[in-house]
């Protein structure tokens, strides 16, 4: 026993052990606890009765976790494909040996390095009827020039994709770059020999065969989507109305200020659901590719 | 004091054996070789002698102390890796003395000792470098160094020489070889290159598919393989084989030809009839004028080699070499005559290929 | 390289498409910084009579004065100032932790030779994408236990750990590509293991380092949920500090001077986006990559 402890100083194991014991109790353990709230009818406190999954079917029938997840998969689908398009558009002519790159780069980067609180509370006011461009358009002579959005509970989960792919497009541009920079050089010569269109080129030889790199910033911006919370908090706080809600404000608010424990434990497990959902294809491919 | 015993080392990975009850002894002082190509489990033998890698079952003797549970620092041995695996961001000294830093070595003492080695491998003037300042051949030094430093008496190597260049690679095996001869140390050295096991080992294991093949010096590997696998894993170009079926009276037969045997000297002087391949080194084999009784053979084609050349001649559909003069290779005739020195030659059963 | 700019050359019209696009999406990332900065030095009569988007009359630093001590956040009037300290002061040890805990567990990981080790890596990589709403009460409710909850240490304490999947990961990825032969020679010198991770390992690991810290700093600075739910009133970083500033005087507000406050609280990360661009670039193409 003496020589198997002393052997182990000389092997990960203690680290590992003590490494996974954290990432179980904290993050799964966790996730269990909210589990079994979710079952519960806890409000303030946590209380054990059990009534299965009536908090489920609660949520389906809150007008606000409803709007919330409609907001989501409307946010969510334009953030995503607008950040790929624009992310991409831009990762191609920054990779064609453009001048200034470095100025550019750094322009299209620099939001990331931005609290989504900043990001949030700049497009507040740059969209601000009174105050942002609307005012400008108006001042300079069109009266009648509307571009008021963020106070239209039609339109105000639109700003919040402006915002958010403000923020995130730089990210897609510097990994569909570094996915392109990885291109092999043939490839250009041969498509060049065969006097291929460069946007075909792009669309049909280089971009299929980046479909790991699309994958993971697809990934990447989908759980950003799911957890998104600081940005709305900042820029609209959920309204005009509840026009811009979303599940993961859902949660908290019903955790910390509506005290209602067991709906947000049920409103976060879906949230978790659908992570894991988004994430299984990609999981898989990735550990198929391992073995 | 310091040979090493290896006693039934098995070592399994899943439904995969990497080593078969492999037994070794190496005596104190000995330059051992162990050869064999990728995936033959020679470097899982070596890392279980180091104790870097468990083993299944067996034991591990070195100095007859048995180690086999014991920490690889408390088996008084030092290994020399194929990478050098020196530490990056350490000077050279401290790469020397890390290992007694570590075990709280007295200053005054590690400075000394890694003084001395220093001078013996020429390294002196590389004392305050870091690895990355160094050229390939330096690093390889350094990491003998770091194995000699702590002269414990028996050291390891890893296919040291395969990241060195072929001039290199020569001049260090010689180096090498020497600094063996003056420091007496036992040394264990796995390598695929058959070069370095000829010309470095007091003796050979030749290993396939986690077995030792056989564990004999050099030349009589070369010379009397105890099977067919080392006869033809050694030795370049690849040994001649020439398949056949061994009859009563002493002849192979193949076809309707037939090769006299009479002149080889079979083991325990037995040699029933049986389905069996003859083995003759290039050269082994002269080349005579085409006569009646002596075995014939086309000529295919010559490559002269600089100091020498190979003839391959067409034997019964099989490409045989024969080495021979520069001078006589051009000379050669398309329908040569065939003589085997089958005293240097070796006869092997076709079914499993062990030394007849 | 294997750009495209060595293929056929573009027609101009394309170079000049190509361009304009490049400037209007400059522009475009441009506009929340400018227009941010320029009114955070406008006189407040400047943005009554005209609009976000006009030129100062003249440049005024009084707003950043006001922002850094003397904005109020309800009844507090000390500005942003108390906030920035308490950003540093969570921040800076919750970096380092986390790449210390992060390099050993990402060295031990790559280190570790098990069956399991494939399933523990699967085990992290969910934990990466677990939304915190799934995990949020019950840390509360860990760390309320452990005495930490809303408490300097609790905070510091949440960020290492929600933070480990992450640190982890990338350091583990780090030590995969490390040839395995040091890490053997060092214990063939009698090194254990801790001693081999911090005399051989760590010291080789500075770029791996850097990349993580950044990340860590900007992820840890921006960071506003877990700083609002486990920092405790006497320790609220700067992104929650903004907030309740910006929402304190919402309506007939100082928006010169909330402008000053979100440059403030934006500034550390700029600063360090800015020295440290290329490692910035490389830690979220190999993060986002990998992750």
């Amino acid at each position: 026993m003496a020589r198997w402890f002393q052997r182990q100083m000389f092997r990960p194991t203690f680290t590992v052990v003590a490494f996974f014991a954290v990432i179980a109790i904290f993050f799964y353990g966790s996730i269990g606890w909210t589990f079994l709230m979710s079952l519960t009818k806890s409000s303030l406190m946590p209380r054990y009765d059990f009534v299965g999954f009536e908090k489920y079917a609660d949520l389906m029938d809150n007008k606000r976790w409803i709007v919330s997840c409609i907001n989501m998969v409307v946010f969510g689908a334009l953030f995503i494909v607008g950040s790929l398009i624009l992310g991409s558009i831009l990762a191609i002519f920054i990779d064609r040996g453009i001048r200034f790159e470095g100025v550019f780069r750094t322009i299209f980067l620099y939001p990331l390095a931005i609290s989504l609180i900043v990001t949030g509370l700049g497009w507040r006011w740059l969209l601000d009827p009174t105050l942002g461009i609307q005012a400008m358009v108006r001042d300079m002579g069109w009266e009648n020039f509307a571009f008021d959005w963020i106070t239209e509970p039609d339109r105000a989960i639109y700003t919040l994709v402006i915002a958010s792919v403000w923020r995130s497009a730089g990210l897609v541009m510097i990994i569909v770059l570094a996915g392109l920079r990885s291109v092999d050089g043939d490839l250009w010569k041969a498509i060049r020999m065969e006097k291929i269109p460069q946007w075909r080129a792009y669309v049909q030889v280089i971009f299929p065969g980046m479909r790991p790199v699309f994958a993971s910033c697809i990934v990447l911006l989908m759980s950003e989507v799911i957890r998104g919370y600081d940005l709305i908090v900042a820029m609209t706080n959920g309204g005009p109305g509840i026009s811009t809600e979303m599940p993961a404000k859902f949660a908290v608010d019903f955790f910390f200020s509506r005290m209602n424990l067991s709906l947000a434990s049920a409103a976060s497990i879906l949230m978790l659901l659908l992570s894991l959902l988004m994430l299984a294809p990609y999981l898989y491919s990735e550990f198929r590719r391992r073995d | 004091m310091y040979n090493i015993s290896l006693n039934k080392i098995r070592k399994t990975y899943g439904d995969l054996t990497i080593l078969h009850s492999v037994e070794m002894e190496i005596t104190e002082g000995e330059f051992v070789v162990i050869l064999g190509s990728s995936g033959c489990g020679k470097s899982t033998l070596l890392n279980i002698v180091a104790g870097l890698d468990t083993c299944d079952s067996g034991q591990i003797l070195i100095g007859d102390k048995d180690v086999t549970d014991l920490e690889p620092s408390d088996r008084d041995l030092s290994m020399v890796f194929q990478s050098y695996a020196l530490f990056p961001s350490m000077t050279v000294r401290r790469n020397l003395s890390f290992g007694m830093e570590v075990a709280r070595v007295p200053k005054a003492e590690r400075e000394a000792k890694v003084a001395k080695v220093a001078q013996l491998l020429q390294i002196d003037a590389l004392l305050d470098r870091k690895p990355s300042q160094l050229s390939g051949g330096q690093r390889q030094r350094v990491a003998i160094g770091r194995a000699l430093v702590r002269s414990t008496g028996v050291c390891l190597f890893d296919e040291p020489l395969s990241n060195l260049d072929a001039k290199l690679r020569t001049e260090t095996r010689v180096e090498l070889k020497k600094l063996h001869n003056d420091l007496g140390f036992t040394m264990l050295y796995v390598t695929h290159d058959q070069v370095e096991a000829m010309t470095m080992a007091d003796r050979v294991a030749v290993m396939n598919k986690g077995r030792v093949e056989q564990f004999a010096p050099p030349q009589e590997i070369y010379e009397k393989p105890a099977n067919l696998f080392v006869a033809s894993f050694v030795g370049s170009p690849e040994i001649n084989q020439i398949a056949g079926h061994l009859s009563g009276n002493g002849s192979l037969d193949i076809g309707k030809t037939h090769i006299d045997l009479s002149g080889y000297a079979f083991e325990n002087g037995t040699r029933p009839a049986q389905d069996a391949i003859l083995a003759v080194r290039c050269e082994d084999i002269k080349i005579v004028p085409p006569a009646a009784g002596h075995i014939t053979a086309q000529l295919d084609f010559v490559e002269l080699l600089g100091a020498d050349a190979l003839a391959w001649v067409l034997y019964h559909g099989k490409r045989l070499s024969v080495r021979m003069g520069v001078d006589q290779a051009r000379a050669l005739e398309s329908e040569v005559g065939l003589q085997f020195d089958l005293t240097k030659a070796s006869v092997f059963c076709t079914k499993d290929g062990h030394r007849l | 390289m294997s750009s495209p700019a060595n293929a056929a050359a573009m027609p101009r019209v394309a170079v000049v498409g190509m361009y304009a696009f490049l400037i209007v999406s400059a522009l475009f990332f441009l506009a929340p910084f400018l227009v941010i900065l320029i009114n955070s030095v406008k006189p407040m009569a400047d943005i009554r009579s005209g609009n976000l988007l006009t030129l100062p009359s003249e440049i005024t630093f009084e707003p950043w004065r006001i922002a850094w001590s003397s904005a109020c956040t309800g009844l507090d009037c000390s500005g942003i100032k108390p906030g920035l300290w308490n950003s540093i002061l969570i921040t800076v040890p919750a970096v380092v932790i986390s790449v210390l805990t992060g390099a050993l567990n990402g060295y031990a990981l790559a280190q570790w030779r098990s069956r399991f080790a494939d399933w523990l890596m699967l085990f992290i990589l969910i934990g990466l994408f677990v939304p915190y709403q799934a995990m949020l009460y019950p840390t509360v409710k860990i760390l309320s236990g452990m005495g930490i909850f809303r408490s300097y240490t609790g905070i510091i304490f949440v960020h290492v750990v929600y933070g480990l999947p992450y640190t982890t990961l990338l350091f583990r990825n780090f030590y995969v590509g490390v040839p395995d032969e040091i890490s053997r020679a060092a214990r063939m010198e009698g090194a254990s293991f801790l001693r081999t991770f911090w005399s051989v390992i760590l010291p080789i690991s500075t770029n791996i380092i850097v990349v993580v810290a950044i990340l860590q700093f900007t992820g840890i600075w921006n960071d506003y949920l877990l700083g609002l739910i486990f920092a405790g009133n006497d320790n609220l970083p700067m992104t929650v500090q903004l907030t309740n500033i910006v929402n304190n005087s919402r309506g007939a507000a100082e928006p010169n001077v909330n402008m000053a406050a979100a440059l403030l609280a934006a500034i550390p990360t700029l600063i360090v986006y800015f020295v440290s661009g290329r490692y910035f670039v490389r830690g979220i193409a190999t993060g986002a990559v990998k992750g």
